[in-house]
């Protein structure tokens, strides 16, 4: 502490260094001491918590999607599978930004520009940490794309997933429906978890129907990630017991389809906008179920664009229809038998009763002119020549007798007027009039009266009258199995993916359909043996069969003729013909097979829909090798097709 | 009995041995108990970073051969005279300032910091030069002073340490502006730097605190001082680095998780794991027992260091000895402070453990000084 002649004093020079060396290990001390104990902070008193978070950051749970069940014909024939394909899976929670990611994955051509807006509420519908897919069933190309850019897109994967394969494309897609992914609605219907890591879902038919049975369970697996979130195997870092649960495969179904019959129904069709639906009246099992034309539901398991979304569903045939589960048509001369059998039934008129038919019916003291198809009439007219030939005057004159009321209320006992419960959703119910209809149907009050001209065009199928060819189908069975009627259905049977035991549903009776006498059946059905029958309107539909055919040709108006005008057919634009209907069982003596066959603007039942029930009945009944592949060509000896109503 | 006969003769081939080794190292200016400790520290980084640098061969060489590299700078820099270093220590300096200046001009920028000058063969940052030029630039200056220093000398030799620490913090590199800082200081400090004046000193640089935030911190400085002081509010950008580090030592627990076991470095949650994170490792692999070996080594270097400093003869090497020593204990505490949460997060390495050749050198010189010193000092007295 002297002033400015400071000598250097060596020995007090280093005494003070000492002192200072001191001093400065003492803080070094106190460094160590605190870090010593912060480090027994983090490590001995907090441990628990700072491992469980390490557990935390390398552990995730990622869900295994069970297999779907798959769909079998009734003889086994796979018609809906599962095959391997890779997709890209974007999980919200390891992705920074959706919507750059987004943008970028359209720039790469990875994702659609239009699909941008859909997959964003797909994945902000699913949970922060499920992985969403953003595309379905990549190719090869498409993988090596992304597999370059991939460090770019945290959060994005692929995956290898099983998708749903339909081998025979179109095929019966009306009755197995179809899967695609998961949407913002479907969110609402299914139990979240349960849907964990799962793509797809059925959508429609069989497929939507039976999903709780298909899906099957989800497993899950936990998996060693790294910061990015990505899965490693690493032999270096003991993994923890990583637990794995297995999921359970959805259960197989066994259809009751023949997917042969519904093939040859396919193309018997060609491209004919048609319904066709094939029961088996002894149990009510759906052989064939048809409605033209088809689409490939391999586009929604896919990941349809909006385009080729917009493509099927503008389609002016409007394939994505369920013609036979949702269209209806005006049954036509096919009610005539049912019509009959409650003339029976109620009295009005017996089998042999006798009409004599010129050409038109009228009321008595009217000059409305109800007209037959047949302009110069059926003449004298029992009810084994009136279905046999399908008079409509001998019907007109009936269904009055009756009333509309009546036949209404017998109508329904087939299952008109309502639906027939089969095992997939959409049905529609059709309609069979009658007052009290009519009366809440409109609102006018003048709208609401009934007239007896109604009834009368109710008799012949006409009018008000609608059904769906799968109720056609469904009240054919019931006529060939004398009343006794089954709900349809498409799925016989299930196979337990665990056990591997195949369970047989049973079939599920209705109420029977009651007449009075059973011998009105034999009346009826030997009428529309009649129909099969030289003489008969679809007499080529029994030619060279070595089975028995009972049957129905129908003509569904579309378009409505004025009371005097001629129809010509050949004026009527395409679209605005009739319908052609027709229903048939065989054998009659044994009945195995009942179909409905409806084809839009087709214009005759007997010429063109009868050859296609022959195409099915041959495919079904014949022994398989003999089954001849295309339906028989037009005999030489075509029975003239009427007007408008044969 | 045979033991008997058989121990003697053992002893004495092992006293052979034990002597020659002595003799070649004090022929080489070669101290053995700090080489010995130096050299456990390295040991124990090249196992710790052959884990933390995921079993990358290559890695794990190529540090090998900067120890290597390293302790032939430190053989080199032991034969130097003390003397001669003093006085070179002036120019060192200056050299070491052109470069900084030159750097300014026309270094290379290279991860968004200008700290790198090209030398055509060469690449290397001329701030390093620094972290050993300004305790010997400061100690050549105090040498011929009487101490404690009165205030023109401590003028003088504050000017020698801010001029190069600012020149460095504007590159910026704030954590290698801290050390050269704490290298100057240290000497100050050890030159008996009156109470008063660091009492005075403390209450300048706690009034300083908000000018220097304000004006002189870039944005990311002042991102990792609000980080430390809350990581969670930034869990995914600038607390990531604090977080994870402290999930991985904690979750280590006492023994650690074995020997490339630790989930959090060998999954890559703990970023910078083989560089100013590896202290992180340690904590995750090892665990606190590690951690505490890991202290112990350091302390035999710092209490290695602090001895031969209080055994040097003269002001120069003492102060030289001791800022050196005090440094790298600040180094040692900075990073470990840093990783563990004690301390915002400053690019400060774990000396002799870090992946990185740079530090690891000035390290190795900085000891090569130490030994200069411990094996003169006889000279230096008589």
């Amino acid at each position: 502490m002297t002033r400015n002649s400071r000598l250097k004093d060596h020995h007090a020079e280093q005494r003070l260094f000492g002192r200072r060396v001191v001093a400065a290990t003492l803080v070094i001390m106190v460094l160590l001491g605190a870090l010593f104990a912060r480090l027994f902070y983090l490590q001995v008193v907090r441990h628990d918590y700072f491992s469980e978070l390490s557990q935390g950051n390398r552990i995730r749970i990622e869900p295994i999607p069970p297999p779907r069940g798959l769909l079998l014909d009734r003889e086994g024939e796979p018609l809906a599978l599962n095959r391997p394909a890779y997709q890209l899976e974007l999980t919200r929670e390891q992705t920074p930004d959706v919507e750059d990611t987004l943008a970028r994955l359209v720039a790469l051509g990875l994702l659609p520009a239009d699909d941008v807006a859909r997959t964003r509420r797909a994945i902000m519908a699913r949970r922060a940490f499920d992985a969403v897919p953003v595309r379905l069933q990549l190719s090869e190309e498409e993988l090596a794309r992304f597999a370059v850019h991939r460090p770019d897109f945290p959060g994005v994967e692929i995956r290898p997933r099983l998708t749903r394969l339909y081998p025979h494309g179109g095929v019966g897609v009306h009755a197995l429906g179809y899967v695609a992914a998961i949407s913002e609605q479907d969110q609402e219907r299914i139990d979240v978890s349960k849907y964990a890591g799962t793509t797809l879902i059925g959508k429609l038919g069989i497929e939507r129907n039976y999903e709780e049975l298909l899906h099957g369970e989800t497993g899950y697996q936990q998996l060693l990630v790294n910061a990015q979130g990505r899965r490693v195997d690493r032999v270096g870092v003991t993994a923890p017991d990583l637990q794995r649960k297995e999921p359970i495969a959805g259960n197989d179904l066994y259809l009751t389809i023949d997917h042969r019959l519904q093939q040859v129904a396919e193309t018997a069709l060609g491209t004919q906008r048609a319904a066709v639906v094939a029961i088996d009246p002894r149990n009510g099992d759906v052989l064939a179920f048809v409605s033209t034309p088809t689409f490939d539901p391999n586009g929604f398991a896919r990941g349809l664009t909006v385009p080729e979304y917009r493509a099927l569903a503008d389609n002016i045939d409007k394939p994505l229809i369920d013609r036979a589960l949702r269209g209806v048509y005006p049954p036509g001369s096919t009610i005539k038998p049912f019509v009959a059998l409650a003339a029976l039934q109620y009295g009005v008129m017996a089998a042999e009763d006798t009409r004599y038919c010129r050409g038109v019916w009228q009321f008595p003291n009217s000059s409305r002119r109800f007209r037959d198809w047949k302009k110069q009439g059926h003449g004298t007219v029992d009810m084994h020549k009136a279905i046999a030939q399908s008079c409509d005057t001998y019907f007109y004159g009936v269904s009055d007798q009756i009333g509309i009321d009546r036949l209404h209320d017998f109508l329904v006992q087939f299952g008109l007027n309502e639906k027939t419960g089969i095992d997939i959703l959409g049905e529609r119910t059709g309609l069979v009039p009658s007052q009290a209809w009519k009366k809440k149907a409109f609102k006018k009050k003048e709208l609401q009266v009934w007239f007896p001209g109604e009834t009368v065009i109710a008799g012949i199928g006409q009018g008000y009258m609608l059904t769906t060819p799968l109720q056609l189908a469904h009240s054919t069975a019931t006529l060939a199995m004398h009343g006794k009627r089954f709900q349809p259905r498409l799925v016989r049977a299930v196979r337990d993916s665990r056990t591997g035991a195949v369970a047989s549903l049973p079939p599920r009776p209705l109420p029977d359909v009651k007449v009075d006498d059973p011998g009105y059946w034999d009346t009826i059905i030997g009428g529309m043996i009649g129909v099969v029958s030289p003489g008969g309107t679809a007499v080529r539909v029994q030619a060279g069969a070595p089975y028995k055919v009972a049957g129905k040709t129908g003509t569904a108006q579309v378009f409505s003729i004025g009371q005097n005008e001629k129809y010509n057919e050949s004026q009527v634009s395409e679209r605005l013909r009739d319908h052609a209907l027709f229903i048939a069982f065989a054998p009659v003596d044994d009945p195995k097979i009942a179909i409905a066959v409806v084809v839009e603007n087709g214009r005759h039942g007997g010429s063109t829909a009868g050859p296609i029930a022959r195409a099915v009945f041959d495919a079904y009944l014949l022994p398989r090798e003999a089954a001849p592949a295309a339906p028989p060509a037009t005999p030489p000896a075509a029975p003239p097709a009427g007007g408008m109503d044969e | 009995m045979r033991t008997e006969i058989a121990g003697p003769g053992h002893s004495s081939r092992a006293q052979r041995t034990f002597t020659l080794t002595g003799r070649l190292l004090d022929a080489l200016h070669i101290d053995g108990p700090l080489l010995l400790s130096v050299l456990a520290v390295c040991v124990v980084g090249l196992i710790v970073l052959y884990s933390a640098a995921g079993e990358d061969v290559r890695i794990f060489l190529g540090q090998a051969a900067r120890v290597g590299l390293g302790l032939g700078v430190l053989t080199i820099v032991a034969q130097i005279p003390p003397r001669v270093m003093r006085i070179g220590a002036p120019f060192l300096y200056g050299l070491g300032l052109l470069l900084l200046i030159a750097v300014a001009v026309a270094g290379d920028v290279a991860m968004g910091a200008q700290r790198w000058l090209d030398l055509g063969f060469i690449r290397f940052q001329p701030s390093e030069i620094m972290k050993i030029a300004v305790p010997l630039c400061c100690a050549w200056y105090l040498h011929e002073r009487p101490l404690p220093p009165d205030f023109t000398t401590l003028v003088i030799v504050a000017l020698i340490v801010l001029v190069p620490t600012l020149l460095i913090a504007e590159q910026p590199d704030l954590g290698t502006a801290l050390l050269v800082t704490a290298g100057g200081g240290l000497v100050i400090l050890l030159a008996g730097l009156q109470l008063r004046y660091i009492l005075g000193l403390g209450a300048v640089i706690a009034a300083a605190i908000p000018v220097v935030w304000k004006f002189l911190l870039h944005d990311y400085q002042r991102q990792r001082v609000l980080t430390f002081l809350n990581p969670q509010n930034d869990p995914l950008g600038a607390g990531y680095h604090t977080i994870q580090s402290q999930i991985a030592i904690g979750s280590g627990g006492i023994f650690g998780k074995g020997f490339m076991n630790g989930s959090q470095a060998q999954l890559e949650f703990l970023p910078e794991r083989s560089t100013d994170f590896i202290f992180a490792v340690i904590g995750e692999e090892w665990g606190l027992v590690g951690c505490i070996v890991l202290m112990a080594l350091y302390l035999l270097v710092i209490g290695r260091g602090l001895y031969i400093a209080t055994q040097a003869q003269d002001t120069f090497t003492r102060l030289t000895a001791g800022s050196l020593t005090l440094l790298f204990s600040v180094y040692a505490f900075v990073n470990s402070g840093m990783v563990a949460g004690l301390l915002p997060v400053v690019g400060v390495p774990l000396p002799l453990v870090s992946y990185g050749g740079t530090s690891l050198v000035t390290l190795m010189a900085g000891f090569g000084i130490l030994m200069a010193v411990h094996s003169r000092r006889k000279l230096v007295s008589t």
